[in-house]
């Protein structure tokens, strides 16, 4: 017996592969079955079941979401990963050009994605998306931010202007998303800068930041996404600069007494958009799920993202949230004609685009902040 | 020539190694880094002095730096005066047995997570929350304690309070009852009992109890982040501004690494306090 072990002939061997490879067979098949990891690099919710679940399963694939938070925190991470690392990045609209000087995201082809369906001709030919023709960045949803307010204690008429912040009543009550981008671009707006509102002289950076500290005294606290999201709940804060729907809307939907307005000095939108990354193996199938994104199923997940909600930037998207849920699509104003339709408000010119300081570094902001809030 | 004791040197080198590899070698790490550079939000290698003198010269890291170690201080008063009296009654008014329910029972909180704790505080201190609810049941108006060096304070407490109860209640149940009765016998009064033998012979575990808590509050982010508000920044919450804003990873090193040679020093000095012997009559 055991001389047949150590020496089996051409039949044992015969017999005894094809018992291993039936027992086997079970987990040949699942190994088949596994699924591709796509790596996400991503704001906080992208990555969660309610926006990728069906697309995993339809495609039997797995997204690993990295979360960040901020277009700075994104660029770092990236710088310090090799390249490949991640397959799909979202980034915000300003933070596309960085992407692509660095060379961290592929050319994608503009044929693949629905041009000739964008609400708005801007999101076409989106600001740094594009660079000698190519195409580089898939715009997905936007949002606006403008006054962000607790309905009890302040008015919609009082809250169609940032004036409102220095209300006496709201002496530390004002809280500030801890960001300085969007604070002083409001700010900014204040001062009447208007569709300059990066592009500001010396002067006028000199009178956002006194702007800025004027408002000091009635501030109560800087916040992250939970400690805003909570302040607004428990009634801590009664106004937010620096927010909007995207926190408010989630909210809302759950009977808080807060809401968002674009007031008239005018309101800053954010853009999430879809790069491939660069060197990635997964090229095609990220580039299903960006057309996926911005199919009408995919758009009416995005507008009701359970983390934070968006606009949606298609016009079959659009219907299809009406066609979902006209409720929500009616208390964003995703319906055409709606006063606060904010392709109407992008067409009358009362949303800028969120941008990075031009005259200035990011770092002399960055660096007023801390003195900010430190005042 | 003694030779080494190699069985010693076994049991020891864990510890030597552990010390080398996640304190020492990331401290030297750290201290690199300050001097490097950062461009295109990656790290530079490079000896430049470029970091210390732009921290350095911000008021505002120098306000942060003021703020953070009067909470810590603030903070270390506070908790050892609360503890002291749940401390004392542990070690000498309770039974064994319920000393080593109270101690268990301290302990728990730490099964919990110190952000949750920190979270369910908003319930409580919150303007709309349980005290301020209880004081409007007798006509008293809110009072803001969220976003507040008092709810700074609070989660200080909430992280370290537990601890210091612990710590102090061993190093008073361990203290010489005999030398306690001797007072009390030759008609020395409770509370110059308590200051003259009681507390002297805690010393040492009581300026322990002290030192972890300052330490412990000191390089927190979670209190006075989520119940002070970032209002103003602590060091803590200015090394995540530094490294979210640039990503400049070397100057929250200049950042960390004076939070660490404060520490340093503070530690050094507390427990050269707490050994040090009394000069002898």
């Amino acid at each position: 017996m055991s001389d047949k072990i150590l020496a089996p002939n051409r039949r044992d061997i015969l017999k005894y592969g094809v018992a291993a490879t039936a027992l086997s067979a079970p987990f040949i098949t699942r190994a088949n079955a596994a699924p591709t990891e796509i790596n996400m690099l991503a704001w906080y919710g992208h990555g969660e079941p309610d926006m990728v679940g069906e697309f995993e399963e339809a495609n039997n694939v797995k997204f690993n979401a990295k979360y960040y938070a901020g277009g700075d925190n994104m660029l770092g991470l990236i710088a310090q990963s090799p390249p490949g690392t991640y397959d799909i990045i979202l980034s915000d609209g300003e933070f596309v050009q960085q992407l692509n000087e660095a060379g961290y995201i592929e050319e994608m082809e503009p044929a693949d994605y629905p041009f000739d369906d964008m609400l708005y001709e801007d999101f076409e030919k989106f600001p740094g998306h594009w660079k000698d023709d190519k195409l580089y960045s898939m715009m997905v949803r936007c949002g606006h931010l403008g006054v962000s307010y607790n309905t009890k204690s302040v008015s919609e008429e009082e809250a169609m202007s940032y004036k409102c912040f220095w209300k006496p009543e709201l002496k530390g009550k004002v809280g500030h998303f801890d960001w300085h981008l969007p604070s002083l671009g409001e700010m900014s707006l204040y001062n009447g800068n208007g569709a300059d509102l990066w592009d500001l002289d010396d002067d006028k950076w000199e009178a956002v930041q006194e702007t800025t500290m004027s408002l000091r005294p009635q501030v109560g606290g800087f916040f992250d996404y939970g400690g805003t999201f909570n302040s607004l709940k428990n009634g801590e804060m009664q106004a937010m600069v620096g927010i909007g729907d995207w926190i408010t809307g989630v909210l809302e939907k759950d009977g808080a007494p807060v809401a968002s307005v674009v007031p008239k000095e005018g309101g800053i939108q954010w853009t999430e958009s879809y790069s491939i990354g660069k060197d990635s193996e997964k090229a095609d199938i990220v580039k299903k799920f960006i057309q996926y994104m911005l199919s009408p199923e995919g758009q009416v997940k995005s507008a009701q993202m359970a983390a934070y909600p968006g606009f949606a930037i298609t016009k079959a998207g659009r219907e299809a949230l009406i066609d979902d849920n006209p409720r929500e699509a009616i208390r964003t104003g995703q319906v055409d004609k709606m006063l606060n339709d904010p392709i109407r408000l992008l067409k009358e010119g009362r949303i800028h685009y969120r941008n990075i300081p031009v005259q200035q570094d990011l770092e002399d902001w960055n660096d007023f902040w801390s003195e900010y809030k430190n005042a | 020539m003694p030779r080494p004791n190699t069985y010693a040197l076994t049991w020891r080198l864990p510890i030597i190694v552990w010390q080398l590899l996640f304190f020492i070698g990331p401290l030297l790490f750290m201290i690199a880094m300050s001097f490097f550079l950062v461009k295109n939000y990656r790290m530079i290698e490079a000896f430049e002095m470029k970091n210390w003198v732009k921290m350095f010269g911000r008021n505002y890291f120098w306000d942060s730096y003021w703020l953070t170690l009067w909470l810590a201080t603030l903070s270390t008063i506070v908790t050892t005066l609360v503890a002291f009296p749940a401390s004392f009654a542990l070690a000498f008014r309770t039974s064994e047995t319920t000393r080593r329910w109270a101690i268990f029972l301290l302990i728990i909180p730490f099964f919990t997570s110190y952000l949750v704790r920190t979270f369910s505080w908003y319930t409580i201190l919150a303007e709309s929350g349980v005290i301020n609810a209880m004081l409007g049941t007798i006509g008293i108006d809110p009072i803001t304690m969220l976003n507040t060096k008092f709810g700074t304070i609070v989660g200080y407490m909430t992280l370290t309070l537990p601890l210091v109860v612990v710590l102090q209640t061993f190093a008073l149940a361990n203290i010489d009852r005999n030398l306690v009765q001797a007072a009390r016998n030759l008609g020395c009064p409770p509370w110059r009992t308590i200051l003259t033998v009681i507390v002297p012979l805690a010393k040492t575990g009581l300026i322990v109890a002290a030192l972890f808590c300052f330490i412990l509050s000191f390089g927190d982010f979670v209190a006075p982040y989520y119940l002070g508000g970032s209002k103003p920044p602590t060091l803590p919450i200015l090394i995540i501004d530094t490294t979210k804003s640039g990503q400049q990873w070397p100057r929250a090193a200049v950042v960390a690494v004076v939070m660490m040679v404060t520490l340093i020093t503070i530690a050094f000095t507390a427990i050269t306090l707490a050994y040090r012997k009394r000069a002898s009559a």
